[in-house]
């Protein structure tokens, strides 16, 4: 409370010089090879998905900037509100999809669909930041401290669980997880969920929808059905490793024109890009998403504030999920449970989620310097 | 603050943790993509081509069939489909009524097409009608505008353009039946559509006429759609196959034939070139891919004219006098008799209590041997074959060809009988009975014999006694492998020229003497003389009561009861080269019916090979390097006094009653 510095009361001018505009860079790269990778997926036409991509990444960088100028102090203040507006939504569209036609999982905005799943894997960081912000490393050591976080946390996971999303729930379980580990929770606690974990899956197996089990088996052994429930783990595997270390080209792949690769242009484009550019095309793509969580880890551990750590290193975990499950998934190692390539997939619900995160990560960043007490946004000058 | 130093050194070193453990996930992803991309990218690379490229079988186009001088007599004609893709239409109803305003399409083939449709990918083709006429098909290129996922294509059926004519040689081709696939490993037989021989020299022939499919690499998208041809292999058309038959000819001998139910085959006694076989009435193998009503096929398979048999290797027939021709050989060969013997026909003749006739009342005298064949007395023949015997009266005829198919290159031949004591005991279970040996002589009873058979005959006959054996491909095909037919030494049967100068000089007597039973039926060019023998086989029993009371007429008999008419010849007597047998069923008499046909079918060829000379005259074996060449001409010329006291009246000499021997 002695090092109040005055950072709050930066103008719009100190806080655009303060954006970290080689990671907009980054960034604005990253998503350059997303355009011409749709540009490819349309048999070399940048419509129909190329052209609306870059609509949507030009709305979500003006977002991103602006979440970063709004103090990191407002995002710690709203972060249960949002948390709870987001909860309601997931659950409003839950029972609308129990009560309509249907599993609708978002909310038609017009320019936007808006899926309360995907704002979850945000809020929940910041609501969880928010938690864990105030808490010593003995609040942490404390059992009963614990359980109001891990009912934010399995309250939405339900939710997202019953739609049934598969991929969400892991991302927002595992975010959570590392939430949870960075705020300081015992290793042993860990272990023991670990363990809880893998005497569940006999009882989880059970209660799994026929076509999540489906999603294991096929996952386990794709050869098995190759027309089937398979095919789309071999194709992508086929498309992938006949593009070889150099690929075919771009616009050449054949496996990915010839629509032999399913959702070339969503959750697996990344076998795409891999087919028409080799591997080192895809090493390249995963050395510049590296990039991107160095940048996160920079910016989030030179912040004063354990909020904002928090947020940084949260968010640039659920960022890291993305590309860790996407990518392992039509490579054939984790089951197929519908993640999108950040800042590549076509879709603009994800591509705006990643840059509000960003955001979140830049205004982290920006208001590094301000200092938050234990009692947090109640506690300002 | 030591509290915040606490939790920032906690948060620093698990976010180290953190990272470390997410750069070990990624570079398991780099691993895998090592694993993927790199150690099993060629397997990958082959999966890829396997997935976008499909084999197709080009199916090639057949070989043609021609006759000797290279007219075509089967071909493959254009066929003109009318193509629907389901995805260019907007409503399959609206085009298909539309499309019926200028080709008919009928209520079932609706249901046909509405079917297809649903069956297949909407890319994929369905035909709505084959066959098309130039007309129907220039009416909906004009209307393609209005008339959108409507197209025409052009496939390959098969067509003889002969119509009837050769129809018996040809056969037809037709869709692969189960049992075939399992005999061919040919991957053309499973093409949908394709065809193959099914009877004829189209069946024969047919891996020579087939070729070999050629392959087209395609790319093809995930749901099949071709994208483009990546490589082409066009494999290798079937071979255009000759034929040793003279359509000119053949042309001639059909049109001669008229409406008679008959057979005519010439063939060359050196090379068993078969020049005409023709079989009337005939039918138009074009309707059968056309696609026959069943009154059409109720007509054809009812006309008591068989119009569906080739008579000439099919039709079997009692050979009548023509056999005569071999039982001459067999006693001149046993040495049972001279050819000066003579005996003595009063017009009948007993053996035990039965009477044996001979065809003319009144007899004929005393006769030798070419008075026996040039007046094709019965008596004769009795009497040679009662001191012969059959048994060797049917070995000769087996030797010259006959009781055995003769391995024509055409499917659906038959063998003909030639009975002897064995093959009565076996078939009918009865001894030979004395009285046989005599009707079977003279060609009636048992013995039967095909057209081709007693061309065959005729030819070895007349070229000196040489196993010729006949065919229709110019060429010899084995398989699908066809090379220049060899001109082959035929085996020597062990006949002695001299018994078949004799046998020859009475053929040249039946023709061209006065008295001879065809000598009205003789060629008076000098150059094209021919030779021959008559014979009208019985197709009913004559009654005793019949015979007090005079024999009727065949004339006055039903079509079915007449006799059959037979007529073998060869020419030119000067150096023998054709061979020709004429069959009428229930034609009448032989000399009557048969020997003009004959006459005038050996003239056109002789007209068209020999005299016009030139290039496309057949091949001639080198006769004259054989060391007995000279015996093949007529050496004992017998004079006209030679038939002693064997003397005609004029009048009858010209005009031969057709009614020969009964």
């Amino acid at each position: 409370m002695y090092f109040r510095f005055s950072r709050s009361e930066m103008t719009l001018r100190e806080k655009l010089w303060h954006v970290s505009w080689s990671f907009v860079l980054l960034i604005t790269v990253i998503c350059s090879i997303g355009f011409l990778t749709l540009y490819s997926a349309a048999n070399g036409s940048i419509d129909p998905w190329a052209s609306r991509q870059m609509v949507r990444f030009l709305v979500g960088m003006v977002v991103m900037l602006a979440v970063a100028m709004v103090d990191i102090r407002v995002w710690m203040r709203w972060a249960y509100i949002l948390y709870g507006v987001a909860l309601l939504l997931l659950m409003a569209v839950e029972i609308r999809g129990s009560v309509g036609m249907g599993a609708q999982r978002w909310i038609d905005l017009g320019f936007i669909q808006l899926q309360p799943s995907e704002i979850m894997k945000i809020i929940l960081v910041l609501a969880l930041a928010r938690y864990f912000h105030g808490a010593s490393y003995q609040d942490v050591g404390r059992p009963l401290f614990l359980v109001p976080p891990l009912i934010m946390v399995f309250l939405p996971v339900g939710l997202v669980l019953k739609q049934p999303d598969l991929g969400t729930a892991m991302m927002l379980t595992l975010a959570s997880g590392a939430m949870f580990f960075l705020a300081g929770v015992r290793l042993w606690k860990f272990g023991l969920i670990i363990a809880a974990g893998l005497g569940a899956i006999p009882v989880a197996w059970r209660f799994m929808r026929e076509y999540q089990r489906q999603r294991i088996i096929t996952f386990l052994n794709p050869e098995n059905d190759p027309l089937g429930a398979g095919y789309h783990i071999l194709q992508s595997k086929i498309a992938l490793g006949s593009g070889g270390m150099f690929g075919k080209g771009f616009l050449l792949g054949t496996q990915s024109h010839l629509n032999f690769l399913p959702e070339k242009q969503t959750d697996f484009i990344f076998t795409m890009l891999a087919e028409e550019w080799g591997m080192v095309g895809g090493l390249v793509l995963v050395a510049l998403y590296t990039l991107i969580l160095v940048y996160g880890y920079a910016m989030s551990l030179r912040a004063r504030s354990q909020f904002a750590r928090l947020v940084g290193l949260g968010l640039t975990t659920t960022f890291f999920l993305y590309v860790f499950i996407n990518i392992a998934m039509v490579m054939g190692l984790v089951p197929v449970v519908g993640v999108p390539l950040p800042l590549i997939s076509y879709g603009g619900t994800a591509m705006l989620t990643l840059l509000f995160g960003f955001g979140l990560i830049m205004s982290v960043h920006i208001h590094r310097d301000i200092h938050i007490g234990r009692r947090g946004a109640s506690d300002e000058i | 603050m030591s509290r915040d130093n606490d939790r920032a050194k906690i948060i620093g070193r698990r976010a180290l943790l953190l990272g470390g453990g997410k750069l070990a996930l990624l570079s398991a992803l780099a691993g895998r993509m090592y694993y993927l991309q790199v150690l099993e990218a060629d397997k990958y690379a082959t999966l890829a081509d396997e997935n976008r490229i499909n084999l197709r079988l080009l199916p090639p186009p057949r070989g043609r069939i021609l006759d000797r001088n290279g007219v075509p007599m089967a071909v493959n004609r254009q066929n003109y489909r009318a193509l629907l893709v389901s995805e260019q239409i907007d409503d399959l109803d609206d085009t298909l009524d539309s499309l019926s305003n200028i080709i008919p399409i009928a209520d079932h083939d609706r249901a046909r097409i509405a079917r297809e449709i649903k069956r297949h990918r909407s890319f994929v083709p369905v035909t709505v009608r084959e066959n098309l006429s130039w007309e129907d098909v220039a009416r909906i290129e004009i209307n393609t505008p209005d008339l959108p996922g409507v197209m025409i294509d052009v496939g390959q059926s098969r067509s003889y353009p002969l119509e009837g004519l050769g129809a018996h040689l040809l056969g037809y081709v037709s869709a692969v039946s189960e049992a075939d696939l399992q005999s061919s490993s040919d991957p053309l037989l499973e093409l949908p559509g394709f065809r193959i021989g099914k009877a004829g020299i189209e069946k024969v022939y047919d891996l020579a006429l087939r070729g070999k499919g050629g392959t087209s690499q395609v790319e093809v998208n995930a749901v099949g759609r071709t994208i483009r041809e990546l490589k082409r292999d066009e494999g290798e058309p079937g071979v255009d196959l000759s034929l040793t038959i003279d359509l000119d000819l053949q042309q001639f001998a059909a049109q001669r034939l008229g409406s008679e139910s008959a057979a005519v085959v010439v063939v060359d006694i050196h090379t068993g070139d078969v020049l005409v076989m023709a079989s009337t009435p005939s039918f138009d193998p074009n309707a059968f891919n056309r696609g026959l009503s069943s009154d059409e096929w109720r007509d054809l398979i009812t006309n008591p004219r068989s119009p569906l048999t080739n008579k000439a290797i099919a039709g079997q027939y009692p050979p009548g006098s023509t056999f005569k021709l071999m039982t001459a050989l067999a006693a001149l060969e046993s040495g049972t008799i001279t050819a000066d013997q003579r005996v003595l026909c009063p017009g009948q003749m007993s053996l035990g209590n039965i009477t044996f006739h001979c065809w003319k009342k009144g007899g004929h005298g005393s006769l030798d041997l070419i008075g026996g064949i040039k007046n094709s007395c019965d008596v004769y023949f009795y009497e040679i074959a009662r001191r012969t015997g059959f048994e060797r009266i049917a070995e000769m005829a087996r030797r010259f060809g006959l009781g055995a198919p003769m391995g024509l290159d055409l499917p659906g031949e038959r063998a003909g009988a030639i009975p002897n004591r064995s093959w009565k005991r076996a078939t009918l279970g009865q001894p030979w009975l004395p009285g046989e040996t005599l009707i079977n002589a003279i060609g009636q009873g048992y013995v039967l014999a095909t057209p081709l058979q007693l061309a065959v005959m005729c030819a070895r006959v007349a070229n000196g006694g040489f196993a010729v054996q006949p065919h229709l491909a110019r060429d010899q095909i084995e398989g699908s492998h066809v090379m220049p037919r060899t001109a082959g030494d035929w085996p020597d049967l062990g006949v002695s020229r001299q018994s078949l100068a004799l046998v020859r000089r009475g053929m040249f007597a039946v023709v061209n003497e006065p008295g001879g039973t065809a000598f009205g039926a003789r060629i008076k060019d000098d150059a094209m003389t021919m030779s021959g023998k008559s014979g009208s086989a019985q197709v009913r029993r004559i009654s005793m009561r019949e015979r007090d009371t005079g024999v009727k007429k065949n004339e006055d008999l039903p079509w079915k009861e007449r006799d059959h008419a037979l007529f073998v010849a060869y020419a030119p007597e000067s150096e023998p080269r054709y061979a020709c047998c004429v069959t009428v069923e229930h034609g009448g008499g032989g000399s009557g019916v048969a020997a003009p046909i004959c006459r005038d079918i050996l003239m056109e060829v002789q007209k068209r090979f020999l005299q016009r000379g030139g290039g496309d005259a057949p091949q001639v074996r080198p006769v004259s390097t054989r060391p007995d060449a000279a015996s093949r001409q007529p050496a004992v010329h017998h004079d006209d006094d030679g038939h002693g006291d064997h003397v005609h009246p004029d009048p009858i000499l010209d005009d031969p009653e057709d009614g020969e021997d009964r």
